[in-house]
């Protein structure tokens, strides 16, 4: 037990800390895009697992054949919008379940990307090479790790536009006629929505975003692997779980849809950091799915549980029995 | 005529060992203003019916024109424009994660494009706060409540104004008291009546009280085995009593409404 202590290295957990906030953010926007579909669609959507590992494809190769990382990123996340086509189209034109639908499209997705680079596992764009937007007039880089406060920075930055603009857009009357679509199918249709287009947008919608946060983890990391969305959507339901359940605690009557979006970010942050903390405590990083998984499932599971301490049949039992023996 | 319902036909699973003839050539012909009470034993046809009207799947023969308009290859969502529908179901007519008002804004667009316009214009909260007040059920201070948090009879009422909102040329009622508590089945019943009657809304009820068939609406018609077996309007309607409708059921169809006469009181 000492020795496992004096193993731990104090010094080296706040110099970590910096990183994992500026990664946490690039899965909170990922997240963003998993809301749209998870808690707004009421679709779990296993395609990003894929379209997170195309976005960074596409914009790893597109800035090493020049593109200005901007560019490459916005490219990315059109490319993004298309596989969430596929999987909308797969589930409302040919009525696979979505969540077959997902996987079909994640499944696919992996040749598709490996053929984006060049049938290389992974590709990587080099800092040195491309530069800082700052450095090159614009072009280079939005993001990276070598500048982990900037990259915090504009990480907030970003995420606070996309919020913005998510706000915006589920405010109107189509955004409106999405949620409602999730909400309660019988009714849109009665109300004149068409439910399959709304499904086939969100679906798109919330793939472009996913894919556009593979893009800037590409960029942040300056290189990009076909397996870089493996359990992205485990990680995209962390962040919103985890988010959810400190805006309930902060805000108790419930709050406006701009904070809770942003408390999604939050909750990827906080995954991070546990993340972070996780591996400093030295434990096997091979363990990190488990313990993500593990995570997941507990905060999935509490308003199930909240309602349990309310109200379940086991209760009921000794509350039965109880009133017995009194009489 | 303002709707015709020419020769329609509906088997459900076909080809199986449930298949089921719901629609056997219904022939319906309603006028401008009609507010026709529809009755029947179970799996007579009646929900059929309006579900074919209303386009929930594609009939299997005949055709469905409103206003002249031959409307039989429209799904559901596409009919919404001439289309207000309140379901058995108190929950399925609102969205439960969405605010008062949000469903209200979605109603009131009802049929028309949604674009990227905010979804509920100025001065709308004004008109829908004045019409909740007419309900009497103390919602018109509860814009922004999720309706999920209302109870069966209030959601109920607004899916009856949200159906009225956007003034439908036809109100399709389909059993939607029949899930409430008698007291709260009778408001929302009178409310119907007074929607109806105040927008002139040429309206189709389904209900299991032949008394409600009887005391609502200008005209009624009994369905058996999916054929509408008796109608009748006006005077006639009028003059009509439980006991007439039984007797006129077991007469034409040579059996008796067991199962519903518990249902009469």
């Amino acid at each position: 037990m000492g020795a496992y202590f004096a193993s731990l290295n104090f010094a080296s957990l706040p110099a970590r800390m910096p990183s994992a906030v500026a990664q946490g953010i690039l899965w909170g926007l990922m997240a963003l895009g998993v809301y749209i579909t998870f808690r707004l669609l009421d679709v779990a959507d296993l395609s990003v697992d894929g379209s997170f590992a195309t976005g960074g494809a596409v914009t790893v190769m597109l800035i090493i054949a020049g593109w200005p990382a901007w560019a490459a990123l916005l490219a990315a996340l059109l490319v993004g919008v298309l596989a969430g086509l596929c999987t909308g189209l797969l589930h409302t034109k040919l009525g696979i379940p979505a969540i077959l639908a997902g996987i079909l499209t994640q499944f696919a997705l992996y040749s598709v990307n490996l053929r984006i680079m060049g049938m290389k596992a992974n590709q990587t764009a080099s800092l040195k090479t491309y530069g800082m937007f700052w450095e090159n007039g614009g072009k280079g880089f939005l993001i990276s790790s070598r500048y982990v406060p900037q990259a915090i920075g504009i990480g907030f930055l970003l995420a606070a536009a996309l919020i913005a603009l998510l706000y915006w857009y589920f405010g109107t009357e189509q955004g409106s006629a999405l949620r409602a679509t999730g909400s309660n199918p019988a009714m849109s249709r009665a109300q004149g929505i068409n439910i399959d287009r709304m499904k086939v947008i969100g679906l798109a919608l919330s793939n472009g975003v996913v894919a556009l946060s593979g893009g800037l983890m590409t960029q942040f990391q300056g290189t990009a692997d076909v397996s870089m969305g493996r359990g992205a959507i485990v990680i995209g339901l962390a962040s919103i779980v985890i988010g959810e359940v400190f805006c309930e605690a902060i805000f108790k009557k419930g709050c406006n849809f701009s904070v809770k979006l942003l408390f999604v970010v939050l909750g990827g942050v906080l995954y991070y950091m546990v993340m972070t903390l996780i591996l400093w405590l030295r434990l096997d990083p091979n363990d990190l799915k488990l313990f993500t998984a593990l995570i997941v499932a507990l905060f999935l599971a509490v308003p199930y549980l909240q309602k349990q301490s309310i109200s379940s049949f086991s209760r009921a039992k000794k509350r039965g029995k109880k009133e017995a023996t009194e009489q | 005529m303002m709707l015709d319902v020419n020769h329609v036909y509906k088997t459900f699973h076909p080809g199986t060992i449930n298949e089921r003839r719901a629609l056997a050539g219904v022939d319906l012909h309603l006028e401008e203003g009609d507010f026709v009470t529809v009755i029947g034993g179970n799996g007579a046809g009646k929900s059929t019916l309006l579900n074919a009207v209303a386009g929930v799947w594609p009939v299997d023969g005949g055709s469905i024109v409103i206003d002249g308009n031959d409307i039989t290859g429209l799904p559901d969502y596409k009919r919404a424009p001439f289309i207000g529908r309140v379901f058995q179901d108190p929950m399925m007519g609102t969205a439960p994660d969405m605010q008062l008002e949000e469903n209200l804004a979605l109603a009131y667009r009802r049929g028309k494009k949604l674009g990227l316009r905010w979804h509920i214009g100025r001065g709308e909260r004004d008109m829908y706060r004045e019409k909740l007040r007419e309900l009497n059920l103390g919602l018109e201070d509860r814009l922004t409540t999720k309706v999920g948090l209302l109870s069966g009879g209030q959601r109920q009422a607004v899916t009856l104004l949200m159906a009225s909102l956007q003034k439908p040329r036809l109100l399709l009622l389909d059993e939607h008291t029949a899930a409430l508590d008698p007291a709260t089945a009778a408001k929302v019943l009178e409310l119907s009546d007074s929607i109806v009657r105040e927008n002139g809304l040429t309206t189709m009820m389904i209900t299991h009280n032949m008394r409600d068939a009887i005391r609502h609406g200008n005209r009624l018609i009994m369905m058996n085995n999916g054929k509408i077996i008796f109608d009748c309007r006006g005077e006639e309607k009028a003059k009509l009593t439980v006991e007439d409708l039984l007797e006129k059921f077991a007469q034409i169809s040579g059996n008796t409404l067991d199962s519903d006469r518990a249902l009469l009181n």
